[in-house]
């Protein structure tokens, strides 16, 4: 079949170094294409070309049979190519339908109220036929302001916008790196819908069992060079991470036993099962996004008042009012959202690492000179936190890299036990091995570590003990050896306990 | 790295060019005497501003410190009159600090938005100054207090020595101490500084504080210049400070700024006034003048910035090619 869009030799250099060194792609007309690497692999830089964002140093682009002028977003638009990104590009404000036709209300036809109900008529359409629904508008109130949409309700209304300008190629920057398992699969379904439309799609994920189940080919990018192309047929998860690290990585989750000691953590709810939490073990928190997961380790760190919560830290009850007095305790929190909630991302390196022990960097009552530095640079070395210079701003290190800063914050501190909420999220198959890594090495040190994550192989695997949450109670504990992800489901969902 | 140096050198570049203009076209500008005489105009402005800046790089605003300085010297000179002139001085700059303690307080416990927590407080402010005095002017003729306006250590008077050691303690704040990290964090991510333990409340609290007893100082050595304590002074200071913090370099939307940048934007300004003045230009035409120069300096800066952040965007590779060395 002739090609949507042919990319041939592309190359685009930073200060020097490939991004993007000859690079070749093809996307048929309806065709669901995905591009899995590593970060740094290429991709984004791969997306922002084709959007107009970046302009390449070499190569061609041809789309619909005829050069796709280049560095204009635009232009691209106007070919028929639209980016969505994980940040929306929508105006809160607006209602979804305003939001699908900003900027182009005169394609419309019609004046004043005729034309406003022309545009509702047809923005519910569009919604209707992505989400499978012949008759309304899918469940998506067209008429209500964007901010008080949901997510993946947002995602709907940026890609009923980008049908609504006849696009051919939609560019989806991780859909999914939000959404819950129910979402994804909704996207998806949307996805294929935009396939039978003929409209074609370049898919970037980390989550390689997505791209499985969604793409029709797979292209693997490592150090800006194509690894190969596959068929989804032929592709396997082994195959793809091979291409993308470079080697076949033996273990997915190199995960050593815990050797469980004193009891560090203990949570005494009103209702349902207590959770303790012992010296060198992983304790996993499993659970549906929304069954309360994150609110309760926000209530041990002191980050939430919980009055049916009681706690006792090496079996004394105590009552955290206020992070600084969890931080006091021994515990700290990696937090879900890392860039919102676990860094300064214009600070230094090692100002964020000092962050919670200026406290501590004394000589006398006056603080330490260069104390921030001294005391990043080790945990810089051991966590293996690459950067041009500590006192860089965090927001220029990579995600695997930012989530290690959020960390070593609390190494800096000596925290006896620590949080993690959805550590791997976002990042790459290598930054997780090495997450996971140093979960091992945190026991080892016993340590305790209360692990929440929405990947159920990954906290199954990772964990030494395991409690199951269902709309905010804790239901079920296991032991993670024993369990299998479809045991975790089902108490998950209330089918079983 | 290269941007900052850029930024900040930026903006003295541009007091050096506007400098150098004025020394072309008037003999008088660059004599010792009219220099000191623009640090000495500049000295109010730049204390004000000083503590502005560490408002705004927490993310807040303080609009009341032009109602504070009226309401800081009145204080004072009431005070000063039963009680002496050391009472007199402590009064004032406690009742400022009041005043930003009681900004910081709706601030941080009462979540009002501290654009309109202190346009509130400022017409409160300038209402208990003038209650106060009954509206009319304190004269107060002789006394200690007058060394604060109205002496010279040596050739440098006093005001400009006060303006000096006002900016190198802020300087020191800011830089030294783990409060000032505190306020780059607060104002660069709040949730992020919360969770490390830091106390939101009291950094805003403090930052108030500080800003308000910082226009209280302003007011004294006002008053000292003019041997009088006036309800209706220093009305509008809140917009020079404010500009003089923009101009140099600090982000209103908080977690970015230097001391530095605010003091030479506070010349920036200062100059000007000089300049027009030694020109004979009319006040009227010095208002639209100033405004002019503002807003050509931020958009010179935002020009620079988009420059600088294309530059950066050159530079991130590098970090992403130090992963791939790596990884090998």
């Amino acid at each position: 079949m002739e090609s949507l869009l042919s990319v041939r030799g592309l190359v685009k250099r930073y200060a020097g170094v490939h991004a993007l060194a000859g690079v070749d792609l093809d996307v048929c007309p309806g065709e669901v294409h995905a591009i899995v690497g590593e970060n740094g692999a290429g991709k984004t830089t791969f997306l922002k070309i084709l959007s107009g964002a970046l302009h390449p140093d070499a190569g061609e682009l041809r789309f619909g049979g005829a050069p796709l002028p280049l560095g204009s977003p635009r232009a691209s638009e106007s070919c028929g190519i639209v980016a969505i990104y994980q940040e929306f590009t929508l105006i809160p404000a607006l209602t979804a339908t305003q939001n699908i036709f900003l900027g182009h209300e005169t394609d419309v036809a019609g004046h004043g109220a005729a034309r406003r109900s022309a545009m509702r008529t047809r923005s519910a359409r569009l919604l209707g036929d992505l989400l499978g629904d012949t008759a309304g508008s899918g469940g998506v109130d067209p008429e209500r302001p964007v901010r008080e949409l949901s997510v993946p309700e947002r995602q709907m209304v940026e890609i009923a916008r980008a049908l609504s300008r006849e696009s051919r190629l939609i560019l989806m920057d991780e859909p999914t790196a939000t959404l819950t398992a129910q979402e994804t699969a909704r996207l998806h379904d949307a996805v294929r819908r935009l396939r039978t439309r003929g409209v074609s799609v370049l898919y970037i994920s980390h989550r390689l069992e997505e791209v499985l189940s969604v793409a029709d080919r797979v292209t693997v990018l490592r150090d800006g060079r194509r690894v190969e192309t596959v068929a989804v047929e032929e592709a396997t998860l082994d195959r793809l991470i091979r291409g993308m690290v470079g080697r076949s990585i033996s273990e997915r989750y190199p995960k050593e036993a815990g050797r469980a000691g004193g009891t560090l953590l203990e949570i005494r709810p009103s209702d349902g099962l207590a959770v303790h939490v012992r010296a060198g073990e992983v304790v996993g928190l499993a659970g549906l996004v929304g069954s309360g997961r994150t609110e309760l380790v926000r209530a041990v760190f002191g980050a939430e008042r919980r009055p049916d919560l009681a706690f006792a830290w090496c079996g004394r009850p105590v009552r955290p009012v206020a992070p600084r007095e969890a931080i006091r305790l021994g515990i700290g929190m990696v937090p879900e959202d890392r860039q919102g909630q676990g860094l300064v991302p214009g600070l230094g390196v090692d100002v964020n690492i000092a962050l919670p022990n200026l406290d501590r960097l004394r000589a006398g009552w006056l603080p330490a000179r260069g104390g921030p530095r001294r005391l990043a640079e080790p945990l810089i070395r051991d966590l293996r936190i690459r950067l041009a210079d500590p006192s860089q701003p965090v927001r220029s290190l990579s995600g695997g890299n930012q989530q290690k800063v959020v960390l070593a914050k609390w190494l800096a501190r000596r925290s006896r036990l620590l949080i993690l909420d959805e550590p791997t999220r976002g990042i790459d198959v290598g930054a997780k091995q090495e997450m996971y890594r140093l979960m091992n090495q945190l026991i080892r040190d016993g340590k305790g570590v209360l692990l929440i994550s929405s990947d159920l192989p990954e906290v199954i695997a990772m964990s030494d003990r395991l409690y199951v949450m269902r709309r905010h109670r804790v239901v079920a504990e296991l032991d993670a050896r024993g369990a299998s992800p479809e045991t975790v489901m089902a108490h998950a969902t209330g089918l079983r306990g | 790295m290269r941007r900052r140096l850029l930024r900040d050198y930026g903006s003295l570049l541009g007091l050096l060019l506007i400098g150098a203009v004025l020394g072309l076209l008037s003999d008088r500008f660059l004599t010792a005497s009219n220099l000191i005489n623009v640090a000495r105009q500049v000295s109010i402005n730049a204390i004000v501003a000083a503590g502005m800046t560490v408002v705004i790089i927490t993310g807040g605003i303080d609009l009341s410190v032009g109602s504070t300085i009226a309401l800081a010297g009145c204080a004072a000179l009431l005070a000063a009159g039963p009680f002496g002139d050391a009472v007199g001085m402590a009064t004032g700059i406690a009742v400022a600090a009041g005043v930003g303690w009681l900004n910081g307080a709706l601030v941080a416990w009462g979540r009002v938005p501290p654009f309109i927590t202190t346009l509130a407080t400022m017409t409160v402010v300038r209402g208990a100054a003038l209650v106060l005095t009954n509206g009319e002017p304190i004269v107060r003729s002789e006394g200690a207090y007058l060394w604060l306006g109205q002496a010279s250590v040596g050739p440098i008077p006093v005001p400009i020595l006060l303006m000096v050691a006002t900016l190198l303690g802020a300087h020191w704040f800011l830089s030294r101490t783990r409060w000032g990290t505190y306020v780059y964090a607060v104002g660069g991510n709040a949730e992020a500084a919360r969770l490390c333990g830091i106390g939101l409340a009291g950094i805003q609290i403090l930052v108030y504080v500080l800003g308000g007893a910082l226009a209280g100082l302003a007011g004294l050595v006002l008053a000292a210049r003019l041997s009088s304590a006036q309800p209706n002074t220093g009305v509008g200071f809140e917009l020079d400070a404010i500009a003089a913090v923009v101009l140099g370099g600090t982000s209103l939307m908080g977690g970015e700024g230097t001391i530095w940048g605010t003091t030479v934007g506070a010349f920036i300004i200062g100059v000007l006034n000089n300049g027009f003045n030694l020109m004979n230009v009319s006040p009227f035409y010095q208002l639209i003048a100033k405004g002019a120069v503002i807003v050509l300096a931020v958009l010179v800066d935002q020009l620079l910035k988009a420059g600088a952040a294309r530059g950066a965007v050159a530079a991130m590779p590098a970090e992403v090619s130090e992963d791939r060395r790596l990884a090998r």
